[in-house]
């Protein structure tokens, strides 16, 4: 997008810290603005309703190999040009590295996508509370067993430039929303849970009814469960799970892992890393996405990437920095968190190309299994650098091609390689959830499932 | 940083539509990171944010804004927004008397860190990265970083509390890569301390960087940690993070209000083996959960939750305590002036028992030891939760034998908390940690004694 009117002061506040630089000098200034409101139902009233408005700024130098950083959340020109002078102070206590450099404009036009929805931005609060109590209603009118924990109504919206002595000048924003709610439904040794949402580029897309019916089945379909036996078997992962296997993928992926001798994929491009059922890229262009984006955190364009082909591994997600220190072209992948954070290579959206069977089908295959529909502790019992996986999980048993009773309390363990290998089926289910994957059902099997003794 | 005129006028326009509670929650907050990675300074950061966020509690419904400017226009605007959003009740306006300002004792800083030289913390860094590294061949990476934040926080409500408090706290993390014939392994180790530079004094950061590069090594022949059900013993001061997620979080009066944990209704009933006593403590001195008001103004104390396995009483925020017309227990906490407080825990810990260390491992015939836990997450109404085990080991006829590749395991709170059936006279916190909730981070700290859970469901791959 174009400089204008109503960014025009953002420019101009970037502008005057970039015309300081001295010529051994490279600045980035990275500035953002933008606004969100959660609204929270309970029991028929709003429990809470949060408007937000934020801003603020992020300052790199990079002098003679060196880098400084430093940020503020306040647009205050003042304060900005404080932040700048603690980025150069920062700069002096720094190693010298010799690939450090800002990024370079590399002629890849951004892709036209529709990011910002006009309708999003004007829908009236009134509204937004309405909807949030009306999916908490239609949760509660589906099942009289099923308790609403709390229902929410989330939107965002904002704006980000990035400009560098180096030649970057580029302008984005985008906005987005979902409507969410967590279910109870009272066991007779404990209570079970569930959620169900809705995503769409505007309120007009949301599936209410979805939203509703799975936060229903998710809770009252593991009524009754219990623990399973321990034993090697075959796993389906449903879409929301197989996302989360995907985020944990994607990080090995990373091109700062790669050169920093952190990737368990480090040295395996062009070797087959996972079943040839397997292709994953990292989409940011396709607007389905949640977390489709034109810009990366360092304002080259998007683009869209194959990771992984047919199970053999293509490349990596690079930053400029990454890129530049592995030898190769970036990716567009700098990903930062907000203003304040540095960016380094991540993926922005990635994506695992659907096959041809539904979730039914797939299970229909399966003699002996469990199927997988929420999973816990990833943060804790993965460890993307040695590869071990081992996560907390509830799900249905699968008996004779047929779901069976629920089970809950019990681990699924493999390691990250293995699972890759081990993938048998993808699904046609492809889901687009509020997440940074999406992914359809995934079926793998010599899972170790841990229970019963 | 608020006169008390003005904090007056925006209380006043926080409650135009004639809400029964406002409140200004203000703060300056700077950070100061250096990062070491991969032999190099990888980064060194400066960060300053400052912003208040009006609350408006009207009945059931709640209303909050922030802003990152100070000006009593902006404040004004923040207040009517909160109103606007909280709704209007049918009492009206009253007009606020705030009692005199209480200033918190603040951090207890001996050195202060922002007037540690940036040069010195590359010097430190430097050093726990050469170490590191002498410790095995195998080691292959290391990255290790230090900072420092100073929080200047006022708080002033329409209950009459004003209340201003500073808070300083420094942290040292340092993980580990090495590599061999079965691939990397990782070692980890973090140091946090709610005061100033001089916990260097008192903890090595050499220790730290061995025992990091040490488990990391130990690991590289790890052997898959088993499935199934089985006896664990952990190791004194690592193991909080159990008991925070096995029932601190289902001891929040949040949850507990919306019948969404497995404690509800439960108080003066066994909830745990009578070996167990819980507490939760803002007050102990230099701890990461440490402060001297919570961040509603309210006095951090010493709560008692279970006594001798019995539900003595969850935790409060302020709105919730008021409501049940009870004294608050200081745990209304918030990340940031941008997020609304909630129930939070401060340090959480186990007291000690009476058994000795050596006979809990030596009785154990066949189990795992868990030496350092990871972070764990809980599901508060199912009651389910899981905890990560970073570094472990088999226990095999009453003796710690083979190091285990890492894993999570998982158990139901009131079971496991039923199923301690033995508790060491060795206490000892633990490391720092981030607890989230509802997509907020805050600080706090664990501990317990050396225990056995009699069993626990280990999430290996081991048949």
């Amino acid at each position: 997008m174009s400089e204008s009117d109503s960014n025009s002061e953002l420019f101009a506040l970037a502008d005057s810290l970039i015309d300081t630089a001295n010529s051994s000098e490279q600045i980035e200034v990275y500035i953002s603005r933008g606004s969100s409101t959660e609204v929270r139902v309970h029991n028929g009233d709003v429990e809470h309703f949060v408007s937000a408005m934020s801003s603020g700024i992020g300052v790199r130098v990079i002098n003679n190999g060196r880098t400084g950083f430093a940020h503020a959340g306040t647009l205050d020109a003042e304060i900005a040009s404080q932040v700048l002078a603690e980025a150069r102070e920062n700069v002096s206590f720094s190693s010298v590295d010799e690939w450090a450099a800002l990024a370079e404009p590399d002629g890849v036009d951004l892709t036209e996508q529709e990011l910002w929805s006009d309708e999003l931005e004007s829908y009236p609060t009134a509204d937004k509370i309405e909807l949030a109590k009306k999916l908490e209603q239609m949760t509660l009118d589906r099942d009289s067993r099923i308790r609403v924990d709390d229902t929410n109504f989330v939107d965002g919206g904002g704006e980000g430039l990035v400009v560098t002595t180096t030649g970057i000048r580029r302008y984005g924003r985008s906005n987005s929303c979902y409507l969410s709610v967590s279910t109870l439904a009272d066991d007779t040794d404990g209570t079970r849970t569930g959620f169900g949402f809705a995503v769409g580029a505007h309120p007009g897309e949301f599936d209410v009814e979805r939203a509703a019916r799975d936060g229903v089945d998710r809770a009252t379909r593991l009524l009754g469960a219990s623990k399973p036996a321990s034993r090697s078997t075959t796993v389906v992962l449903d879409p929301f799970v197989a996302s989360q296997l995907l985020g944990i993928i994607g990080s090995t992926l990373s091109g700062d892992s790669v050169v920093r001798g952190r990737s368990l994929f480090a040295d395996r491009v062009g070797e087959s890393i996972a079943a040839p059922t397997f292709t994953l890229v990292d989409d940011p262009t396709d607007r389905r996405a949640y977390t489709a984006t034109d810009l990366d955190g360092e304002g080259l364009a998007a683009r869209r990437n194959v990771l992984i082909d047919g199970g053999e591994l293509r490349g990596f997600v690079h930053s400029s920095y990454s890129a530049r220190r592995a030898g190769e072209g970036t990716t567009g992948n700098a990903l930062r968190g907000g203003y304040a954070g540095s960016p380094s290579a991540g993926c922005h959206a990635l994506q695992l190309v659907p096959g041809d069977q539904a979730q039914a089908d797939l299970i229909a295959s399966i003699d002996d299994g469990v199927l997988i529909e929420g999973v816990s502790g990833l943060h804790s019992g993965v460890n993307t650098v040695s590869g071990d996986f081992s996560v907390g999980a509830t799900g249905m048993s699968i008996r004779n091609g047929a779901i069976a009773e629920p089970v809950r309390e019990f681990t699924i363990a493999s390691t990250i390689q293995r699972l890759l290998n081990d993938i048998v089926e993808v699904g046609a289910d492809l889901e687009w959830l509020p997440m940074r994957a999406s992914a359809p059902s995934l079926v793998i099997r010599d899972v170790m499932v841990s229970g019963s003794s | 940083m608020i006169e008390s005129d003005v904090l007056d006028r925006v209380l006043n326009e926080a409650r135009c539509h004639g809400a029964g509670f406002a409140e200004v929650y203000a703060e300056d907050r700077r950070n100061t990171g250096v990062a070491f990675d991969d032999r190099r300074v990888d980064g060194v950061s400066s960060g300053r944010d400052r912003g208040a966020g009006i609350r408006v509690v009207n009945g059931v419904t709640t209303g909050y804004a922030h802003t990152s400017d100070l000006s009593e226009r902006s404040l004004l605007a923040a207040a009517r927004a909160a109103a606007d959003a909280a709704g209007s009740a049918d009492g009206g306006s009253v007009i606020v008397a705030l009692d005199e300002k209480r200033s918190g004792a603040g951090t207890k800083v001996e050195v202060d860190p922002q007037a540690v030289p940036k040069a010195r913390r590359v010097e430190m860094l430097t050093e726990v990265d050469e170490i590191a590294r002498s410790i095995n061949g195998a080691v292959t990476q290391v990255s290790a970083g230090l900072s420092d934040s100073y929080r200047s926080v006022l708080i002033a409500n329409s209950d009459g509390v004003f209340v201003t408090d500073e808070v300083t706290r420094v942290l040292f993390r340092v993980s580990v890569v090495a590599d061999g014939d079965l691939g990397m392994q990782t070692g980890a180790e973090s140091l946090g301390f709610t005061g100033g530079w001089e916990v260097f004094d008192r903890y090595s950061l050499a220790d730290l960087a061995t025992e990091a590069a040490e488990q990391a090594v130990r690991k590289l022949h790890a052997r898959p940690a088993p499935s199934g059900q089985l006896p664990v013993v952990i190791a004194q001061g690592t193991g909080g993070v159990l008991f925070h997620e096995a029932c601190g979080h289902g001891l929040e009066a949040d949850h507990i209000a919306k019948g969404a944990s497995v404690y509800a209704g439960r108080v003066g009933e066994l909830v745990a083996s009578p070996l167990v006593t819980l507490v939760d403590d803002g007050t102990v001195d230099g701890e990461w959960g440490t402060r001297s008001f919570d961040d509603e103004g309210q006095p951090t104390r010493r709560n008692v939750l279970i006594e001798d396995g019995v539900l003595v009483d969850y935790m409060w925020d302020h709105i919730r305590a008021r409501d049940e017309q009870r004294s608050p227990s200081g745990n209304g906490r918030r990340q940031d002036y941008e997020s609304l407080p909630m129930v939070r825990m401060t340090n959480t810990f186990v007291l000690a028992g009476e058994d000795d260390p050596g006979d809990i491992i030596s009785s154990t015939e066949h189990g795992v030891y868990v030496a350092k836990l990871g972070g764990g997450s809980v599901n508060t109404a199912s009651g389910d939760f899981v905890f990560g085990m970073r570094d472990a080991y088999l226990i095999e006829n009453g003796q710690i034998t083979e190091p285990l590749r890492e894993g999570n395991l998982i158990g139901n709170g009131p079971q496991v908390l039923s199923d301690i059936d033995m508790l060491g006279t060795d206490f000892s916190m633990g490391g720092p940690g981030t607890c989230g909730k509802d997509g907020q981070g805050v600080p706090v700290g664990t501990g317990q004694p050396t225990l056995r859970v009699s069993s626990m469901t280990i999430g290996g791959t081991a048949a």
